[in-house]
């Protein structure tokens, strides 16, 4: 049958098993958004901002494993997604974003609201698309999607002109797809995976230092047999939080900046780090030259450009992660003898570790009369749903919700760890909460995050997603506030937010429901509340303005130079 | 230190710019970058000259072959190619240096290719080196334009790349 090319993308989206698409109409996209009227398939949600319907695209990735899809018109549409674009391409997250573009004949002459935004997508997007010919959009969505969700995943751009949309062909989706040009190596060779594990037999110091490649590569199940198996601890990553489970014995918690004490002193001091999914980088090693300088490095990474890229390596595995730890996890199981002999070498290791997480554990110094931040995290950890999927904006509360919110399944914390984007937080909730409406999404922000896409507050409203936003308020840009504190002789320049924003008011205004603690012991009742209320939230806590994220490696430190208290 | 790389590619829209980014956003070098269709019209082939030690050029490996369009990529450093370049030089040829100018020209088994009573237009094939060389000799005498093609490559022996 001949179909229109509007019709034509959305019946590609349905063949794809997309349900959830997050858009925003424009002149340029008029006739798909003409055609979606009539298409039951797909439940399209309309974000306040582009931006916005990007990160709730990219959260919806994370929270599933599926593909995201954003729509946005050309120009001002397109550029609005830039930003959403960029946070999901430095996290691997599979996204495909669809922008209109004006009428073929037009491109390139400065058309109204044209922009070249293959252009100024390119070095954050794993690959573009603008489509030339009806008869093309099957092809290049089939495309688009299976590199999108392959290999290492990440976002690709399709751009597609209003006269393609009109124009008409038959439609017929391609089974298959081959792409001679993009191979990507999946299976970890043999070889390599035996001299790892020979590598591993033989350290007395062991580490697994995991990042969101485990997460992402479905491998936290694999990844948690191994370690125990070999009993070997794991320190994670931000983005690989949740791939181990936090409460296990075995758990360092995070590394790096402000990472566990624990877990830094254990990489300093390592003689075998093995890296899985994970990419080395700055906010992670410190400084360089004196980062792991007792250990031999194995990093199993899909992507080759990971390896070598920051540090050396002495056996580089490249496969899907999954299928490396299941290779490994068969060598343990063929050699159970050899395998204990290790275990039991390794115990002078264990003990050392744990006497770094009796020295300084993760902790704060509560008080009666003020909300600590901290406390606010482990009471929400205390009171939510063990599955309960958390995202968060970028700055204090972030690395807060990474300390002290334990993380135990995957997929679980939805952040923006590359791009560090403010703002992500309300809107990736809300892209997880449409894909999952029966579990307790939440989203800790700050007070300086949460302005910059709280639009959002409507789309949850108007599309029943009850998500709970949580703010620690503390009426600074608090991590650069610290920053300050710290290296700039407490020189606040521009990071106290000054105005005081009436939170409950603003919930209110937008349909929804707010709640405010200010003293300690309102902390339990106003989350209670907020987790009883059936439609979203604002749970707004005052906390210790000046309350800093510890333990903190200064930039450019060596990893077991961490400032502890200050 | 120099290297020569070729790089097959899609002939696919947009293709030399993603390229041309990587190596502008990683803060690569480019010397040269030539490019042109191949036997199979579907592909164009990359010539690439560009600096860096062992690292940044495993990095810029990786990089290109992580281009979605990028089919194959080949380092030629080692001396397994022929390199060859193309310029056109025009230079000032009177009264005396005209002579001298056919000479140099002469020697580099170049080819005089235009001609006016004030300058001779030269056209000269070989590997970079040769260029450079015939380029040294010329520049006393008055260079009025030059354009350099960059560099080809191809490997030696029978063994071809398809394309």
């Amino acid at each position: 049958m001949k179909m229109n090319g509007a019709r034509i993308m959305l019946e590609c989206l349905k063949k794809e098993g997309v349900t959830t698409i997050f858009g925003y109409p424009g002149g340029t996209v008029i006739n798909i958004y003409d055609e979606l009227f009539s298409f039951k398939e797909i439940r399209h949600i309309l974000p306040r901002h582009e931006q916005a319907g990007t990160h709730a695209a990219d959260g919806y990735a994370r929270a599933t494993g599926k593909v995201g899809v954003a729509l946005a018109t050309s120009g001002p549409g397109a550029t609005n997604t830039v930003t959403g674009i960029a946070t999901a391409y430095m996290d691997s997250i599979p996204m495909v974003i669809i922008t209109g573009q004006v009428p073929t004949p037009l491109i390139g002459n400065d058309a109204f609201q044209e922009v070249d935004i293959i252009g100024i997508t390119r070095p954050c997007t794993k690959h573009s698309f603008l489509i030339r010919d009806v008869k093309d959009i099957a092809m290049i969505m089939k495309k688009a999607f299976f590199i999108a969700r392959s290999g290492r995943p990440g976002p690709v751009l399709v751009d597609f002109p209003k006269d393609i949309q009109v124009a008409q062909t038959e439609f017929a989706y391609p089974e298959t797809v081959e792409i001679r040009s993009y191979k990507p190596n999946l299976e970890g060779h043999p070889r390599q995976v035996e001299k790892a594990f020979k590598m591993i037999l033989e350290s007395h110091k062991p580490v697994l230092y995991v990042g969101g490649g485990v997460v992402l590569g479905d491998a936290a199940d694999q990844l948690t047999i191994l370690a125990r198996r070999l009993n070997v601890p794991v320190t994670t990553t931000l983005m690989g939080l949740g791939s181990f489970p936090g409460d296990d014995s075995l758990s360092l918690g995070m590394l790096g900046m402000h990472g566990a004490y624990c877990a830094n002193m254990a990489m300093t001091h390592s003689d075998l780090i093995i890296a899985v999914g994970s990419r080395f980088d700055d906010r992670v090693t410190g400084k360089l030259a004196t980062f792991a300088p007792h250990a031999r490095i194995i990093h199993i990474d899909v992507d080759p450009t990971s390896i070598k890229k920051n540090v050396r390596v002495d056996l580089p595995i490249v496969g899907d992660v999954k299928d490396v730890l299941v290779k490994l996890i068969k060598q343990a199981d063929k050699s159970k003898d050899k395998v204990s002999e290790h275990v039991a070498a390794t115990q002078a290791w264990h003990e050392e570790i744990a006497d770094w997480k009796d020295k300084h554990p993760i902790s704060y110094k509560n008080s009666s009369t003020i909300i600590k931040p901290q406390f606010v995290i482990q009471k929400l950890r205390e009171l939510s749903d063990d599955d309960a999927i958390i995202s968060t904006d970028v700055g204090q509360h972030q690395m807060w919700t990474a300390q002290f919110f334990q993380f135990n399944r995957p997929r679980t914390l939805l952040t923006s760890g590359g791009l560090g984007t403010m703002g992500y937080g309300l809107p990736s909730a809300m892209g997880a909460q449409a894909a999952f409406p029966g579990r307790q999404v939440i989203t800790i922000c700050g007070d300086g995050g949460i302005q910059m896409n709280i639009q959002e507050m409507a789309t949850l409203v108007q599309n029943k997603l009850p998500v709970k936003i949580v703010i620690l308020n503390n009426n600074f840009l608090g991590m650069v506030r610290q920053w300050q504190e710290l290296f700039f002789d407490k020189r606040y320049s521009q990071t106290c937010l000054e105005l005081p924003i009436d939170y409950v008011k603003l919930a209110d205004a937008y349909g929804a429901k707010g709640f405010l603690a200010t003293k300690p012991d309102e902390v339990e009742k106003v989350i209670r509340q907020g987790f009883a209320e059936p439609g979203p939230v604002i749970m707004e806590f005052k906390v210790a303005r000046e309350e800093k994220v510890l333990p903190m490696v200064p930039a450019g430190a060596s990893l077991n130079e961490m400032v502890l208290n200050a | 230190m120099q290297h020569t790389i070729s790089v097959l590619v899609e002939n696919e829209f947009g293709v030399l710019s993603r390229v041309a980014n990587l190596f502008s956003g990683r803060g690569f070098n480019i010397d040269s970058l030539s490019v042109a269709p191949t036997n199979d019209e579907g592909l164009s082939r990359m010539t690439i000259v560009t600096r860096g030690d062992e690292k940044i050029l495993e990095q810029i490996n990786k990089q290109l072959n992580k281009l979605i369009d990028v089919l194959k990529v080949l380092d030629f450093t080692d001396g397994s190619a022929i390199e060859r370049e193309m310029a056109l030089i025009k230079v000032t040829a009177e009264d005396e240096s005209r002579a001298e100018v056919l000479r140099i020209v002469d020697i580099f088994r170049a080819k005089i290719i235009d001609v006016t009573p004030k300058s001779y237009t030269i056209e000269a094939t070989g590997n970079p080196v040769k260029i450079d060389a015939i380029l040294e000799l010329l520049r006393p005498l008055g260079l009025k334009e030059l354009v350099r093609t960059g560099s080809v490559a191809i490997g030696r022996g029978s063994k071809g790349w398809k394309g």
